[in-house]
């Protein structure tokens, strides 16, 4: 079993707070989901745990199995088993969608040991078919041109190729038509297991109908105001935000103001 | 001002050079002539770029003499490297010598002429007269235009026939291994009506260091409805100082695609110019660099549109290191009366180093309403959330910008269409960017 545990953790983007000391423990075999209204910090806190370069950790911690996560470089800490399925993937022009994911996949393999060809071709094939995604995809340049839904379903097939230990969704669902969110969901589920742990962050209930979280945290003014199980989604989709701000006694629930 | 012209022949010896190929008089005339002019016309004027003092007339010795292969086999491993024994249609100069030369004999059977200059000149001068500096470009436009006429000393000639369609590519190397070689090659293709051909060209020298100039002229012609694509790799050593001229002339419904990789080590002033004179004619030019070291380099790129409805495209991609200095200008010009025209041109420049320096200058000039045009053109160093992106799927720094740099030269990579050629630019970007 792995765990990836963030301790009161602090984040400043451009000298401006936006995490105020999230807590959080995930591990593998588990489905955690993040959710709250815009502004609150959720998108934050999965740029913090990969390692976006604009996002400063002012204090805290992160830590795999123990290791310190903070003290990684990002693609260390993708080798170490973090994944993170982006909002907004960057398009690289003249790279294969193929090619990036052959040298992801290397780059986890010593030298000597890459992985074959055909076996890349055979798997890339039936993960494609499992997010129903066209074939010629692999072949076109990475992200470029992919309608929003193509570069969600791409994201998932990373995931699914590259089998990290915790990958972190930071909100796979957006802009997904229902078949498509299907399909996602699918690609999710098909991970669950004793060696995959997931953290799923969304502003929509809907995704949590296709893919059963075992914790459910609620995220305002840059924390974790509160956490349940899958009941707690189904009373936000029944009943808004309002009644936990009510019962924490918050106005404004975004950060800016807290 | 006038510029010190110290030409190292003398009048005298570049007539027996004339004699000595049996060139037909007309040309011993033209280089006489342009010996003469050399001496007064002014050099040209790369925008951005000060080249008074480069040196262009000082060379060691005007041709070398280098061994000629007998038969495919006998090619240096070097060569072998970008030329497939399979090969068909092939013509190889070492250094200065027509090396090695051949044409299927079904393209021969339709006329299909591929063969070094000189022998082009003694065997079909009536047909070179016609192209050789008349309407592409002209001798006396400058200085260095000039002496390549008077100086030429090597270079191919490619004719296709009317209605003749070349499916497989036909190549030519230019392969130098004599630091003391200069390159004074002149090249023309011809694409008669309705033909079509692919022509790549490398530029191959394995010269630690060279002594030597290059100024060289291609001209291609893509008579009515005919399609040429030309490819170019050049890799001329360190101490080269080239200047290379590349010009196209596309007539009614015709198309030249360009795709160049400008890869040499030494200081270069490359102009690449399309003149769309025929309606519908369509110019496409795609060109990558990678400049290192102290290297400066100036690249023009310049689609003039005469015909009504042409359609001109430039894409320029450079990368720069170290503390090279490139100036990328991108020139869409529509004339007075080329309605229905379109002129786009994308310039970039990836910066990897704090010194190097790189410009991309893109200009449109239009003398025409009913006309459509664009331009993007950006500087910058490689995208640091392109990086985040690669590297969060484990893949290392090192190998993430190794990826984004040629993904970014990919364009002209992709174009190619012999696989040795396209490997062998592959390689040199590998090794330039290193």
């Amino acid at each position: 079993m792995s765990t990836l545990v963030i301790k009161d953790l602090h984040v400043e983007i451009e000298g401006k707070e936006i995490l105020k000391g999230v807590n959080l423990t995930i591990n593998t075999s588990e489905i955690h989901a993040i959710m709250g209204p815009n502004g609150t910090g959720k998108s934050t806190l999965a740029s913090a745990i990969m390692g976006h370069p604009k996002y400063e950790v002012t204090s805290g911690s992160i830590t795999l199995d123990g290791e310190d996560v903070l003290a990684m470089e990002v693609d260390e800490r993708a080798r170490a088993g973090l994944f993170l399925a982006m909002q907004y993937p960057s398009e690289i022009s003249g790279v294969t969608n193929a090619d990036f994911m052959r040298s992801a996949m290397n780059a986890r393999r010593e030298e000597g040991d890459e992985i074959s060809l055909m076996k890349f071709i055979r798997e890339l094939d039936s993960k494609m078919e499992v997010l129903d995604m066209d074939q010629d995809m692999a072949q076109r340049y990475l992200n470029e041109g992919f309608s929003g839904g193509e570069k969600k379903r791409n994201e998932i097939l990373q995931m699914m190729m590259i089998k990290p230990t915790i990958a972190v969704l930071d909100e796979i669902d957006s802009g997904l038509d229902i078949d498509a969110l299907k399909v996602v969901s699918e690609g999710i589920n098909q991970m669950k297991g004793e060696e995959f742990g997931c953290l799923i962050i969304t502003h929509y209930q809907r995704l949590l109908n296709y893919i059963t979280p075992d914790h459910v945290h609620v995220m305002m003014q840059g924390r974790v105001v509160k956490s349940g199980g899958a009941e707690l989604a189904h009373k936000l989709e029944a009943e808004g935000y309002d009644w936990i701000k009510q019962e924490l006694g918050i106005e404004d629930e975004t950060v800016g103001q807290a | 001002m006038t510029v010190e012209t110290n030409l190292k022949m003398t009048e005298q010896e570049l007539r027996s050079f004339s004699e000595m190929n049996g060139e037909p008089s007309w040309f011993t005339e033209l280089r006489l002539r342009s010996f003469a002019e050399a001496e007064t016309l002014p050099l040209p004027k790369p925008d951005k770029t000060k080249i008074l003092n480069w040196n262009f007339t000082d060379y060691p010795v005007h041709t070398v003499t280098s061994s000629a292969f007998n038969s495919i086999e006998d090619l240096t491993e070097d060569i072998r490297t970008i030329v497939d024994l399979e090969q068909k249609n092939l013509y190889i100069q070492h250094n200065n010598t027509p090396a090695f030369s051949r044409v299927s004999e079904d393209l021969a059977a339709k006329g299909v002429i591929l063969t070094d200059i000189f022998t082009a000149l003694r065997e079909h001068g009536d047909l070179v007269k016609k192209y050789f500096m008349t309407n592409g470009v002209k001798a006396d436009e400058h200085k260095l235009t000039a002496l390549h006429a008077a100086l030429m000393n090597g270079g191919a000639f490619l004719y296709v026939p009317r209605n003749v369609v070349i499916e497989e590519p036909v190549q030519v190397v230019f392969y130098h291994d004599d630091a003391d070689a200069s390159l004074f090659n002149h090249v023309i293709v011809v694409a008669e009506t309705s033909s079509k051909v692919t022509y790549v060209e490398n530029y191959y020298s394995t010269v630690a260091k060279s002594n030597g100039l290059a100024n060289i002229v291609s001209e291609v012609f893509a008579e009515d409805n005919a399609q040429v694509i030309y490819g170019a790799v050049d890799v001329l050593a360190e101490g080269f100082t080239t200047y290379v001229n590349r010009r196209g002339v596309a007539g009614r419904d015709a198309k030249i695609e360009w795709a160049l990789g400008l890869m040499n080590d030494g200081d270069t002033i490359s102009e690449n110019v399309t003149h769309l004179v025929g309606d519908n004619s369509i110019g496409d030019t795609k060109t990558v660099v990678v400049g290192r070291g102290s290297q400066k380099q100036n690249f023009t790129t310049k689609v003039v549109h005469w015909g009504k409805n042409s359609d001109g495209q430039i894409l320029k991609h450079g990368v720069m290191k170290d503390s090279a200095s490139s100036i990328f200008n991108g020139i869409g010009k529509i004339e007075h009366g080329a309605t229905k025209s379109n002129a786009e041109q994308e310039s970039r420049v990836l910066m990897l180093s704090p010194t190097a320096r790189g410009d991309a200058n893109p200009i449109l000039l239009i003398d025409e309403d009913d006309v459509t045009a664009g331009h993007a053109a950006s500087v910058g160093r490689v995208d640091p959330l392109q990086l985040y992106y690669l590297m969060s799927r484990g893949i290392t720094k090192q190998e993430a910008e190794r990826l984004v740099i040629h993904g970014f030269l990919a364009p002209v990579v992709n174009v190619l269409p012999i696989e040795g050629v396209k490997k062998q630019l592959t390689e040199v970007i590998e090794r330039k960017v290193r």
